[in-house]
């Protein structure tokens, strides 16, 4: 059993018509409130989002951000800006520099930290993951990685080094645009990317998070696939956070043409749907938003916000744009952890710097 | 004389046990804390910066109060011990609440982890209080294996759906020679109210507190609703009025034979 079976059994349905025999019904009613109709009840279930998110998370935020150690990349993803055909200054983050990645961001109080790479065996291998964490670990006191999909048996090398946890998109659900987004690199098998984070999961991850980039295809249907996978994980895992994020496709290096509008209405519906469907789903924010739209999503489902973000390699402190080469995308939301930190005490939110730590 | 629940060597006046968890921020925190006149506070580690110079939950809470560390993130028995270690290493102290939890839908906890981890950590002198599924028998094992009170839940954490495992928890302490203390879905103060005049030794709360729009006067709602309840228990109000005392002896008539 893997999602993959799950996907089979519901890839050819009409969301348009609401022959659900096979659904559950907390599924068909997932599948309702990612509906058209369900738009007009938008601001009843942020309501109810709003409480399920208060009962489950209380009135706090975590807190985190990302390091990026290169942009190295064999994959041609049609969307991103490290795509391996565009011409861009490739960098790698020497070891002393991502000391001083994490001595700049550990100034800021943070203690979760989010790793990422390109998707390039050769220039990042599994070791140099490795060796980074091992200098990182000092500095902070949780480790994700976001890097190319991996075995189980290397997931569990990761979380030897350090790491708790592990951020992998399948970007898109749909396996004709998968394979149209992905025409060249390892990425390219739908199925190895599929089974990530159950591998992960298979691995004792202490929390998976998976996510659709929005854009790609029909949100609809991505979305149902996406909160269905992460029912799938906390059904089969039920020691794992299961987590989501809701990245929507920014401009970036390659000027790729977004085929499907998301607008902020269907966001907002994304989220509450998905809060309603699993209440204990962990949903991050990144700063791929704007800040004003970050602060209204906040109260209706949003457990993890990043602040400070950089999407360059070596980011946060190579300031001078010249040095900095290409970020991944474009940022909307340039608050740093201190600004962010006071914008949610006077909201009302305890900002959480730390949720967890090595044991 | 007064009222006094004794447990770890420790003589607690109030049976109200608070959480830190949900906050808005520990300024609040602290005041609802201190007004609420608890003695008994547990923090996750999980949350605890110990490195932090500022914003560390630890100095928000009042100075009279006894920490109760928890282990909350730990997904078998050993986990919840080394999070225990950790924190005696810390100087957190040796009270500590056992939480594991391998159920992320509804946090129920791992009774059969838990019963593990008391064990060693009782050995250990840790004063444990396990955090449970209401079972008498491991409950009892629990107490054997050196359990300073136990920890049955009255609905899922953070339900604020109140006392649901009534049935079993009378019989807890009925049957139970510790203290039983009930952990986790009050919602109201009036649930906390019922846990008391049922026989409860204290409640645990969180959630209810820490999520109105008012924590501060939510958690002296609490310890108000704790302690009319433990004063109806100690009046023994808790048979109900079908088994009420009539004035006159029913049988006394009896004594007319002689």
């Amino acid at each position: 059993m893997s999602f993959y079976d799950i996907y089979k059994k519901y890839k050819g349905l009409d969301f348009n018509q609401f022959i659900l025999a096979d659904l559950t019904v907390d599924e068909a009613e997932f599948l309702a409130s990612l509906s058209l109709e369900a738009e007009n009840n938008l601001e009843a279930m942020a309501i109810r989002a709003q409480d399920i998110t208060l009962r489950n998370f209380g009135r706090t935020m975590q807190l985190y951000t990302p390091i990026y150690l290169s942009n190295y990349c064999e994959n041609q993803c049609l969307y991103c800006g490290f795509n391996a055909a565009n011409k861009i200054e490739r960098k790698k983050l020497t070891l002393d520099e991502v000391k001083r990645e994490a001595e700049f961001i550990a100034a800021s109080g943070l203690k979760h930290v989010l790793i990422l790479t390109g998707d390039s065996r050769s220039s990042s291998p599994l070791s140099y993951i490795k060796e980074c964490v091992k200098v990182i670990k000092n500095y902070f006191s949780s480790i994700s990685v976001e890097i190319y999909a991996l075995s189980e048996e290397e997931y569990s090398e990761l979380i030897n080094a350090g790491v708790d946890g592990l951020t992998i998109y399948q970007e898109v659900y749909a396996e004709d645009i998968y394979a149209k987004m992905h025409p060249i690199g390892a990425k390219k098998d739908y199925s190895f990317r599929l089974d990530a984070p159950e591998r992960g999961a298979k691995a004792r991850m202490r929390n998976v998070n998976i996510g659709v980039l929005l854009g790609l295809n029909d949100w609809r249907k991505e979305v149902f696939f996406l909160g269905l996978h992460a029912k799938y994980l906390q059904d089969s895992y039920p020691d794992l956070e299961v987590g989501v994020s809701l990245p929507r496709i920014r401009p970036q290096a390659g000027n790729f043409n977004v085929p499907y509008e998301v607008t902020d209405r269907n966001i907002v519906q994304i989220l509450v749907a998905l809060r309603i469907f699993l209440p204990r789903l962990g949903i991050a924010l990144s700063t791929r938003e704007n800040p004003e739209f970050r602060n209204n999503l906040i109260p209706l489902g949003i457990t993890r916000i990043s602040a400070g973000s950089s999407t360059y390699v070596g980011g946060h402190t190579v300031k001078v744009s010249a040095d900095r080469g290409v970020p991944q995308f474009e940022i909307a939301d340039l608050r740093d952890v201190k600004e962010m930190k006071e914008f949610l005490e006077k909201k009302g939110y305890q900002p959480v710097l730390k949720d967890w730590m090595r044991i | 004389m007064e009222d006094l629940l004794e447990i770890g060597g420790k003589k607690i006046k109030s049976r109200l046990f608070l959480g830190t968890g949900k906050f808005s921020d520990y300024t609040l925190m602290k005041k609802a804390l201190e007004v609420s006149e608890t003695e008994i506070i547990t923090v996750a580690l999980r949350r605890v910066d110990l490195e932090s110079k500022q914003d560390n939950i630890l100095d928000y809470i009042p100075k009279k109060c006894t920490v109760m560390v928890n282990t909350s993130g730990a997904r078998d028995a050993d986990e919840a011990v080394r999070i225990a270690r950790l924190a005696k290493m810390s100087g957190a102290g040796l009270w500590v609440k056992i939480e594991v939890i391998r159920d992320n839908k509804y946090l129920l906890p791992d009774n059969l982890e838990t019963l593990k981890a008391t064990e060693i950590l009782a050995k250990e002198g840790f004063v444990v209080l396990p955090y449970m599924s209401p079972d008498i028998s491991i409950a009892r094992k629990m107490v054997e294996c050196g359990a300073a009170a136990v920890m049955p839940l009255g609905s899922p954490i953070g339900s604020n759906r109140g006392l649901k495992t009534k049935e079993l928890i009378s019989i807890m302490i009925e049957e139970i020679k510790a203290p039983i203390i009930v952990d986790a879905g009050l919602g109201r103060p009036s649930d906390a109210c019922a846990c008391m005049e049922l026989g409860c030794a204290a409640v645990l709360v969180n959630t209810a507190v820490a999520i109105s729009k008012d924590p501060i006067n939510m958690a002296k709602a609490f310890s108000e609703g704790v302690i009319a309840g433990r004063r109806a228990y100690l009046c023994k109000i808790t048979q109900g009025f079908n088994a009420a005392s009539p004035s006159s002896p029913l049988t006394g008539f009896l004594r007319e034979e002689k």
